[in-house]
Parts: C-alpha cells; structure tokens; sequence
C-alpha cells in the first residue's frame, strides 16, 4: 500500500515535491510548539536541550493554569448544551409548526454568523456596561451561545426533513404524547445531529478569545491566561499547555469522528 | 389541535432561542449603535447624538491608515492563500489514491487543532531573531547577526497565510471532488491535454469553492485581533488592533463602537460583493 503511495507521487516529481515543502510549512510551527515544550532550559529557542518533562511539571503545579483549563471546561459544555438545547426546540418549531415569518425567523437565528466575534464581544461589553452588569464567566456563556447557537440550528434544522415528521406522525397515531414523541422518536432520530452541534459548538467555545477577553475579568478563560502568559515573552509553559491543547483538541475531532461519521458508516 | 394553537404551540419552541438572539445579539448591537452617536468628553459620556466619531474616524489619517491597513494585509493574505491552497487541495482531489485522500486531509488541517492564540505563538517561536529561521540562516552563512522576522507586516501574512491556506484547502477540495469526472473524461476522450482541462473545465468548475474559501478569509482575517497583534505588534496597527486600543488604553467606548460599525459595514459590503457565490446549494 505504501509502495504503491510512494510510486504514485514519485511518478509525479513537481507534485510530490509541492507537497511535501506545503506539508512542512503547514507542520512547522505545531512541530516548533511541541518539540521546545520538552526544553530542558529556560526558552523555547535552539539549540534544543532535553527532553525534560518540567515545563509540564510546571503547568500542572500552576493554580491559575489549572483554574482557566477547569473555567473553559465548564464554559464550554454549558454554552455548548444551552446551543444544543436552543437550536433543537427552534428547529423543531420552525419545521413542525405553521409559524407565521418563519423566513425572517431563520434569517435572524443564523444572523451572527454573519458577524464578527469582536463585534458581537462589543456589543455585549457595552450592553453590560450601559446596565451595570459585572464582569464574569456567565457573561462569557452567554457570548457563546449567541455565537453558536446558529451554527446547532442550522445543523439540525437540515436533518429535520419529512420522513422524521412521518415517523412522528405515525407515533402520535399510536398513541403517544407530545414529550414521548420527542422523548421516543424525534431526539434519537436527531442524535448523530446533536452530538455534531455539541461538538463543534465545544471546540468553538474552548478556542474562543477576543468575547472571552471582553466580557470576563477575574476568572478567565484558558485562551485568555495564554494570552496574559505571553506579556512574559517566549516561555517553554506557554509551549507546553499549547501542545497539550493540542493533544485534547485531536483527541475530540476523533471521539467527534467516531460518534458522526461512525454511525453513518455502520448503518 | 385547532390552526391557533398550533401556531402557539410552535412560538412556544422558537421563543426561548429566538429571544436569546434577540436579548444578547440584535439588541446589544443597536445599543452598540446608539453609542457610536454619543461621545466621551473628559472622561464622561455624552449622550448628545452626532456623526462626530465617524467624522473623527474618516478624518484622522491614524484610524483611517488602520482600516486601509487591514484591507491590504487582508487581500495579500487571501491572494497568497488561494495561490498555495489551489495545487494542494488538487493534488489532494485526484491525484493521491482514494484510500490516502482522507487521511492526507486530516493532515493537511492538523494545526486547526491547535489554539488559536497558541498558533500565533508558535510562529513567534519561529520568527523571532533567536528563532528557527534565524538560527537556520545564521548556520547557512546567509547573515552574521540575528534577524527578526517578528513585529512586521511579513509575520501577520504568515500567521494569516498559515491558517488560511489550510481553510481554503477545504473549501477548494470540497468542491473539486463534487465535479462529476465525466467532464474531465469527455475533455480527454475529445483530445484535450491535461493542461486544457484544468484551464477549461476543471478551474471554472471550481470558482465556486475558491469564492467560499476567500469571502470565509477576508472576513475572518479583517475581524482578527490576535494574529497581528502577537505578530504585526504596534508597528503597524490594523483594525482590530485600533478598536482595542481605543478600549484598554482610552476607555473611549463611543469611538470604539463607531470602529466596530466602519468594520461591520465593510464586512456587509464584501459580503454584498460576494452573495452571487455563497448560496448554501452550492456550497
């Protein structure tokens, strides 16, 4: 298999060479990133001495570290299930119920897609600001629900379509209540739909930084430490928690893999 | 269940998502936009209502330079991207084995994976005058002392160009792989060469997923904050930069929201320009 890899690209010099030199512009700053987290000395620039765990050492023993990667944890799987929430009970109205406007409705549900997060941040710094309300992490939840809650609509409003509504139909002919069919039939139905929305609307909110940075003071976000990390310059930390975010990141594009594409292949 | 109460029903399910669009997202930017009228006068707020911040905005060349600024580092960006994005996601589209396409994908956008503020960093490491590049050149006899790529224009398209390359990657490769190879195989059985195909059929074909990936870029990369403020540094401010300052340094949140607005605008005007290629069928 590989050979027959290798000989389809070597047929092809020009190509295999544009690819390989794309392929290392592409791979050099992660394989920077992670190759200086193992440095033995006090920064992250050749010659290269180790490897040596310290750095790693460091971020584990670091209490604000620890509290920014636990704060992101929780600001993300709640914003990402309020999206998830949101957009379902919107999705199932508009392609359920007569609703009258339900074009404007949708236009104005993905409209922040639209929009830039350092524009959406602003709104909301100056709207906190104008009614008093602090600084925290809830207000960063609520920055992430709006920037995501588009994208879990958009995506389970496209599976909605009329065979679901059927087997709906068909339940409630049978029998069942409004929640049992939603319980029973709608939401199981939905789940490889779900499941994507809660993931993408995770890493989103994980990686997310200028509402983060706008909307929170005192307890922050990890992408926000990071950032305060890097007034100090070049630092082996700063490239060890980068490589583990790295490392979590791949890890949930996989579990996301397994769970969407997975199920599709073994149906 | 009667017509109404179906109707009520179903506001029922949309209100809670719809309110909190509405709640956090289309009245915050009005409240934005009332602000952008007032203005701040001795480190007070003046609800006087004028066009003074924007007058402000188009008149002194520092704010204006950053917005021109943006605009530049934003085409160059997008032009680099489309230019090493398009051979790599055709390669990738037909000519590496179907077996390997998926995974040599995966590869292809492995750094999305990283944080977002952790990629800029990570091209510091490279660009800085004790970084790889410097070190490597050093070690070539190119130049005698360190040299910084960092703090420069050169180090913001980088960053951009990195990230962007990988983006349009995407959107390029997803659309090639939906041309039916009928076309490509009629073209070659009718005598074309391999070079007319790819101007003839196959680039045309593609326009669309080009035109995805760059209104994507442009927006992405005129929004940005992070990207040129870790490696363009305050040599040269772009947008972004501007709006920050005017936060974290002057507090002055009437000039600030009218930036926001010039931004917004811009950003609806590209995507005016741009509506002829992004209808959600052909993507």
């Amino acid at each position: 298999m590989l050979k027959n890899f290798l000989q389809t690209m070597f047929n092809n010099i020009p190509a295999a060479v544009y690819v390989a030199l794309i392929y290392f512009f592409i791979f050099l700053p992660v394989a920077v990133l992670v190759l200086f987290s193992f440095q033995d000395s006090l920064l992250p620039i050749p010659p290269f001495q180790g490897p040596s765990l310290r750095w790693y050492q460091a971020i584990f023993a670091d209490f604000r570290i620890m509290e920014a990667l636990w704060n992101s944890l929780m600001v993300g799987v709640v914003s990402a299930a309020l999206s998830c929430f949101l957009g379902f009970l919107a999705a199932y109205g508009l392609a359920r119920y007569p609703v009258r406007g339900s074009g404007a409705i949708q236009w104005l549900l993905v409209a922040p897609l639209s929009v830039s997060y350092l524009i959406i941040g602003m709104g909301l710094l100056i709207t906190f600001k104008t009614l008093a309300i602090p600084k925290s992490l809830s207000a960063v939840i609520i920055g992430h629900v709006v920037i995501n809650l588009p994208l879990a609509f958009a995506i389970i409003y496209s599976q909605m379509g009329e065979h679901h509504a059927n087997l709906e139909r068909a339940g409630r002919d049978l029998g069942a209540a409004e929640w049992q069919v939603l319980v029973l039939i709608t939401l199981p139905l939905l789940w490889p739909a779900l499941m994507a929305s809660f993931f993408l609307s995770f890493t989103l909110s994980w990686d997310e930084f200028i509402i983060a940075l706008l909307v929170s003071r005192f307890d922050v976000t990890l992408p926000v430490e990071i950032w305060s990390l890097l007034r100090s310059g070049l630092n082996p930390k700063t490239n060890a928690i980068g490589s583990m975010v790295f490392i979590v990141s791949i890890f949930l594009v996989i579990i996301t893999e397994i769970a969407v594409f997975g199920r599709r292949k073994s149906k | 269940m009667t017509l109404t109460k179906m109707k009520l029903k179903g506001w029922g399910f949309i209100g809670p998502g719809l309110l909190w669009t509405v709640a956090f997202f289309a009245v915050p930017l009005l409240i934005m936009a009332a602000y952008s009228l007032f203005q701040r006068v001795g480190g007070r707020i003046v609800t006087d209502l004028s066009l003074s911040n924007y007058v402000a905005f188009f008149s002194k060349p520092h704010h204006l330079n950053a917005l021109i600024n943006s605009l530049e580092v934003t085409l160059i960006t997008t032009i680099v991207s489309i230019i090493l994005a398009y051979p790599l996601a055709y390669i990738l589209a037909f000519r590496i084995p179907p077996r390997w396409q998926r995974i040599a994908l995966m590869m292809a956008i492995l750094p999305f994976w990283t944080s977002y503020v952790v990629r800029s960093y990570s091209w510091l490491l490279v660009l800085s005058s004790n970084g790889i590049i410097s070190n490597i050149m050093q070690w070539l006899g190119i130049v005698d002392n360190p040299i910084s790529l960092a703090n420069s224009r050169t180090a913001t398209v980088i960053g951009f160009v990195h990230f962007f390359t990988m983006l349009l990657t995407l959107t390029i490769f997803a659309n090639l792989v939906q041309i039916s190879p009928n076309y490509r195989k009629a073209a070659a059985d009718l005598g074309a060469s391999r070079w007319q195909i790819l101007r003839r059929i196959t680039l045309p074909l593609s326009v669309p997923g080009v035109m995805v990936g760059a209104f994507l870029t442009i927006v992405l990369a005129l929004g940005d904050y992070i990207t040129p403020q870790i490696l363009g540094g305050f040599r040269e401010v772009l947008l972004p930069q501007a709006i920050m300052l005017q936060i974290q340094r002057q507090a002055d949140f009437p000039t600030a929201a009218a930036m926001s607005l010039v931004l917004m605008v811009v950003i609806s005007i590209i995507f005016f320009l741009f509506s002829r290629w992004l209808k959600i069928e052909r993507i």
